[in-house]
């Protein structure tokens, strides 16, 4: 007689310290686990209702415009994070509760906000993108016309370059959820025209090496960019997971720079300037620069380093007493494809390689996974990711060395949790 | 790979068949022609309509670090503080000293290497127009791009008093602006050369 294998069987010996499991668990192609079927039989006088649930009972709800998450669920909330005075509350961000999702796309209503006065209301009809500066014929684009040229449909993160600021800033490690400090970031699909197909239009003059791009919002932000990264997978974005990109995500066009700090991906896009050098605008050098311990600061720091995030557990999702779990989080580079991911159980004495679920795409977030038999002993959970451009993750001590006291730009290092004998999951640092 | 897939036609002797392979070779190099004659890509749609100059005059506010395109007009420190009085103090406090909501922007010249470095426009920013183009474009912050270009000269001049990168008598304008020495002028290092390229 055939055995089944057991959950044991499947999962196999732990291959790193504190239980970690090999991700072949993830890489089978389901296992068959049988149950037995039972013949239960009903009264003929009873209606098989008797042991229906209500919503089996009576016709649902009507179709509506316009879907919206299970109310069971509408806890599921954006953080808002604005420490503003009065009048001022659109001052801050609000962050995508990566703890609380999974998978690798964010809907649009979770994608996280950093403005710098505000989300606009553009009036699609009236905006327009101007291209000038170094080009044969200075053009302008309405909405209508760009809808009309050759589209890509790409998936990729955005992350803002302050995103997870929160550990390289504070001394302490604080006792928050991990999209309170990590939920700048977002995946979507991004739909649009390739930037490098409008400036052929334009004619670009070989002596142009930087775009300023400019947008339409109350900061009129503004960033320059490199002419080689306008040209390799830069897209004019009017589309994201399908519908027209939202207001906060700068609708009805935004500048999507792959890999490229939140911030010079501008939203609400009317002006793009072609110069033989940066413009030097106020969030390219009193922001979203890098103070060195030698009083020096890294200016132009415009990708966003390798970096992986364990999700499940963390601070708030903690343990349900000793058994198997599984560990998920998310990895992720600015330069390319995630290539491998490591979990350490022991703070970082040993490691087990975690499986990612396909497809693994350049400059997207990607989910990890591994199987965990905790015992119910204290454990330091950590993860490190390796790009395939060959460049690892850094520990935090690591990263921090490179910097003066309390920089929180671009903040890229290992985050580890500590899970106690109770099954309570604390931020640390190690 | 059934020959149906390779694109063969079976007529049932092999004579014909090596006829018929003649002929679409001759098709297919007659229509590789013809498509390379006319282009060799698809024609993109050109929809950019030529922007006037006179829009792209008015559209192209951002300033670089030698001065090109500040406008005319001037303003004096004197000026400036009254400028401030009535639009900034609120939010950057008496002397740019900072408030919750708005940033400090005076004082710290010198800390940016020590344990407890200050980021401020005195202490930290490289150019005087960047400070110039972010107030015309961004502030104040409830109310931007409101003020006359006199007003933004003039703030600018009073803001880069408050630690004496310009003095008390300063006036500035498109001649003066580009040539004020900001302290922390050379204090960065661009790290554009060290990214992955394509």
């Amino acid at each position: 007689m055939a055995k089944f294998p057991t959950l044991q069987d499947q999962l196999g010996d732990p291959i790193a310290g504190n239980g970690l499991l090999h991700r072949r668990f993830f890489l089978q192609s389901g296992a068959a686990i049988a149950g037995a079927a039972a013949t239960l039989g009903t009264a003929s006088a009873e209606s098989i209702g008797t042991a229906a649930p209500e919503w089996t009972k009576k016709p649902g709800a009507a179709f509506n415009g316009y879907g919206v998450p299970s109310h069971w669920r509408d806890n599921i909330q954006r953080l808002v994070v604005t420490n503003a005075p009065p009048g001022r509350e659109v001052a801050g961000s609000s962050r995508t509760p990566l703890e609380m999702m999974e998978g690798t796309i964010t809907p649009g209503g979770l994608h996280y906000v950093r403005n710098h006065n505000g989300t606009p209301d553009v009036d699609p009809n009236k905006h327009e993108l101007m291209i000038h500066g170094l080009v044969r014929q200075p053009l302008v684009f309405t909405l209508d016309n760009l809808l009309r040229y050759p589209m890509e449909s790409r998936i990729h993160f955005v992350e803002c370059a302050g995103n997870s600021g929160a550990i390289s800033a504070s001394a302490e490690p604080q006792q928050v959820r991990a999209s309170t400090i990590h939920g700048l970031l977002s995946c979507s699909e991004w739909t649009g025209v390739k930037l490098s197909t409008l400036l052929e239009e334009a004619g670009l003059d070989k002596r142009g090496t930087w775009i300023l791009a400019e947008g339409a919002d109350s900061a009129a932000m503004s960033r320059s960019v490199p002419v080689w990264k306008a040209l390799d997978d830069a897209m004019i974005a009017l589309y994201q997971n399908g519908e027209p990109i939202r207001p906060e995500q700068g609708f009805p066009m935004r500048l999507l720079l792959p890999g490229f700090e939140g911030n010079t991906n501008v939203k609400w896009l009317r002006r793009m300037k072609v110069m033989d050098g940066p413009m030097y605008s106020r969030d390219e050098t009193s922001r979203y620069t890098e103070l060195m311990p030698d009083g020096k600061a890294r200016e132009f720091m415009l990708q966003m380093e390798p970096k992986s995030l364990i999700l499940k557990p963390s601070f708030g999702i903690n343990m349900q007493g000793p058994g198997y779990y599984e560990i998920s989080g998310l990895a992720w580079s600015g330069l390319g494809r995630v290539r491998r991911v490591d979990v350490s159980a022991d703070g970082g004495k040993s490691w087990a390689e975690a499986a990612l679920s396909a497809p693994v795409q350049t400059k997207a977030l990607t989910r990890f996974r591994l199987p965990w038999m905790w015992n119910g002993q204290p454990a330091v959970l950590t993860s490190r990711t390796t790009d395939d451009k060959g460049v690892v993750q850094m520990s935090r001590a690591q990263w921090v060395a490179q910097y003066a006291p309390r920089q929180n730009f671009h903040f890229s290092a290992m985050q580890s949790w500590a899970v106690d004998a109770g099954g309570k999951v604390s931020n640390v640092y190690v | 790979m059934s020959r149906a897939q390779s694109g063969e036609v079976d007529t049932g002797s092999p004579q014909d068949c090596a006829a018929n392979k003649r002929v679409y070779r001759v098709i297919i190099a007659a229509v590789l022609l013809a498509a390379g004659a006319a282009s060799a890509a698809p024609a993109l749609p050109k929809l950019g309509r030529p922007a006037n100059p006179s829009d792209v005059a008015k559209f192209d506010i951002s300033i670089p670090p030698d001065g090109t395109g500040l406008p005319a007009g001037s303003g004096s420190v004197t000026q400036g503080a009254e400028v401030y009085a009535a639009k900034c103090v609120v939010c950057h406090g008496a002397n740019g000293a900072g408030t919750p909501s708005g940033d400090r922007l005076s004082g710290g010249i010198g800390t940016l290497n020590t344990a407890n470095p200050i980021k401020t426009v005195s202490s930290f920013w490289p150019y005087a127009t960047t400070l110039f183009d972010y107030i015309r474009r961004a502030m104040p912050i409830t109310n931007p791009q409101s003020l006359e270009n006199d007003e933004a000269y003039a703030v600018t001049a009073y803001i880069l008093s408050f630690d004496n990168i310009v003095p008390k008598d300063a006036v500035l304008d498109a001649t003066s602006l580009p040539k004020v020495q900001m302290p922390n002028r050379n204090g960065f290092v661009n790290w554009e050369p060290r990214l992955l390229k394509p």
